[in-house]
């Protein structure tokens, strides 16, 4: 329309912006990941493979998708729930408990470890008790499961409080009024009309708790083929000298980072309304 | 993914007829929260309290650990900065014009939260140290970016990045022109609009999103410790000095470093959570819902 208004840029500068802006993330963002594969496939796609198949490998990856798969399911239940209670109640403290929601975020993880150790640690304020039992939580699964869960606890409620909001309650209330009980409104109204937006949270959280590695790094004790998972295997081939092997397990990891990337776009752009305005992508 | 921290909308949300599962629903949630997050805080916060001012001034009398709290400190500043000035670039032109690869650019903004620390730390190391794919055109300039503070900025400038761009990116979509036409049919050269009407409206997510790429840079663990080369005094951040001061055994000085921390956290959060409120005077609502 205007284009010689002066509410636009000359189309020099217009062109200089996009080029540094684009310049910027090829060096910090597009580069890294390319030197990830590049370095991973750098003595060929056997050498990728035995990388990966190795025992202390293989073993890393199982752990990394056994936390996976107690973080999600668990974030998924209790960030429903949170969500529900603040989205569509109001109550004394409010504010204040959405604002510790988001502590972890805050948190460097490896204070978050430093606490688990402080807890459950051989002179940690549960040490009796573990100890009566012969439980054991650091250096071991639960403990790394803990850790996770507390990075990555946010994800979910604060991707559902603002879509709850968004979405009123008014589908709700008809449902209870035509009779509905909590659990039937629950799963034909309140679940279907959330799913994308808590896709989208559990999506969020798989990426964090896969790539989780400050806090894990400090209650798992570094046990080959016991306590290591790929973001720790990584480090210690790195710190070996096995540059292939580091680069393998990290292009494992890379690879689903981009397949978040992509699921995420995809919400993004195909199911806007089923999330967070702000994430809307037009 | 937590880019935007202010709480929900300012509409009530007490029905009219009441909803099922309050205290169901409030009461497990907030069992939770205690169990995973405030019960662990807590730990740290009672340890910290029961120190004494001898284990205290040991632990901060350090020279190491003073290096170690100026290095994290002012590379987390410097970055945020660098990391807000990069967002604020990349969020304008994402949203103000349109080109071709505008939205694998948009895509690529996310990835720095998507790929694991320890991923993003020794491929940024293998870039950027002497033989790497940029190093090697830098370290004949004299330039040393890995094993040096520079590479520790350079890794949390990295991190802080989405936060900074998601953050601009709202406001700036749902920044109406009305205001920048009126200034320039009032004779306002581009720049001076510029100065005056845009950039007081996204102040705020600019004091946010520096805020959000501050707190995570603080505490960056795993993209730091590969590129930095940690030498003591020099290149070793706090998260790293609690590492190895419990693999010391030396609980007290680990709780001690650890404590700031997580004060210097605090104080970020309540600046997050506070910065909308500030700025909420004599604004109109910018609420999209």
């Amino acid at each position: 329309m205007h284009d010689h208004s002066p509410l636009r840029e000359p189309p020099w500068v217009r062109r200089a912006l996009i080029s540094v802006a684009a310049l910027l993330m090829l060096a910090l963002v597009v580069l890294p990941l390319a030197m990830v594969l590049s370095a991973a496939f750098g003595e060929g796609f056997r050498a990728w493979m035995d990388a990966l198949t190795m025992p202390d490998a293989l073993s890393a990856l199982r752990l990394t998708l056994f936390t996976v798969a107690i973080v999600l399911p668990v974030n998924a239940v209790f960030g429903v729930l949170a969500a529900w209670a603040i989205a569509r109640f109001d109550f004394f403290g409010k504010r204040v408990l959405i604002a510790l929601i988001d502590l972890p975020f805050a948190v460097s993880p490896v204070v978050a470890g430093l606490c688990l150790v402080l807890l459950f640690g051989s002179q940690g304020w549960f040490a009796e008790i573990l100890r009566d039992y012969d439980i054991r939580i650091l250096f071991a699964r639960p403990g790394i499961v803990l850790a996770t869960l507390f990075i990555t606890f946010p994800f979910v409620v604060r991707e559902l409080i603002p879509l709850m909001q968004q979405q009123g309650v008014e589908e709700e209330l008809a449902a209870r009024s035509l009779g509905a009980g909590a659990w039937t409104m629950f799963t034909r109204i309140t679940l279907p009309n959330i799913r994308w937006g808590l896709l989208y949270g559990v999506l969020l959280c798989g990426a964090r708790a896969m790539g989780e590695f400050g806090a894990v790094s400090v209650v798992s004790g570094h046990i080959r083929g016991q306590t290591n998972t790929l973001p720790l295997h990584i480090e210690i081939l790195y710190n070996e000298f096995d540059s292939t092997g580091a680069f393998a397990a990290a292009s494992l990891l890379s690879c689903m980072a981009l397949i978040t990337l992509l699921v995420k776009f995809w919400l993004e752009s195909r199911h806007a309304d089923g999330i967070a305005a702000s994430h809307r992508r037009h | 993914m937590g880019l935007r921290m202010r709480s929900g909308a300012g509409r009530p949300a007490r029905p009219p007829r009441p909803l099922p599962g309050f205290g169901l629903s409030l009461g497990l949630g907030m069992a939770w929260l205690g169990a995973v997050v405030l019960l662990p805080l807590l730990a740290l916060t009672v340890s910290a309290a029961g120190l004494d001012a001898e284990a205290w001034t040991r632990a901060l009398q350090d020279a190491r650990v003073q290096a170690a709290l100026r290095v994290s400190f002012g590379a987390a500043a410097i970055a945020a900065v660098c990391a807000s000035l990069a967002g604020t670039l990349v969020a304008w032109v994402l949203v103000r014009y349109r080109f071709p690869g505008r939205r694998l650019l948009d895509a690529l903004v996310d990835l720095p939260f998507a790929l694991p620390t320890a991923v993003a730390g020794i491929a940024l190391t293998a870039v950027y140290s002497g033989n790497g794919w940029v190093g090697r055109w830098l370290e004949p300039l004299g330039v040393k970016i890995a094993y040096t503070q520079v590479g520790i900025v350079i890794a949390l400038i990295f991190i802080g990045l989405p936060f900074a761009v998601r953050t601009l990116q709202p406001v700036l979509e749902s920044l109406g022109r009305e205001a920048e036409e009126a200034a320039a049919s009032l004779g306002a050269s581009r720049l001076t609009a510029l100065r005056r009407v845009v950039f007081p409206e996204l102040l705020p997510a600019l004091l946010t999103g520096f805020s959000l790429a501050f707190a995570r840079g603080l505490g960056e663990y795993g993209s730091v410790i590969f590129i930095a080369g940690n030498l003591p005094h020099r290149t070793e951040i706090a998260p790293l000095l609690v590492v190895i001061r419990l693999e010391e055994y030396d609980y007290g000085g680990a709780i001690a470093i650890a404590a700031l921390l997580l004060a210097a956290s605090f104080v970020c959060l309540l600046a997050i959570n506070a910065i909308p409120l500030l700025f909420s005077h004599g604004r109109r609502g910018t609420d999209d819902a």
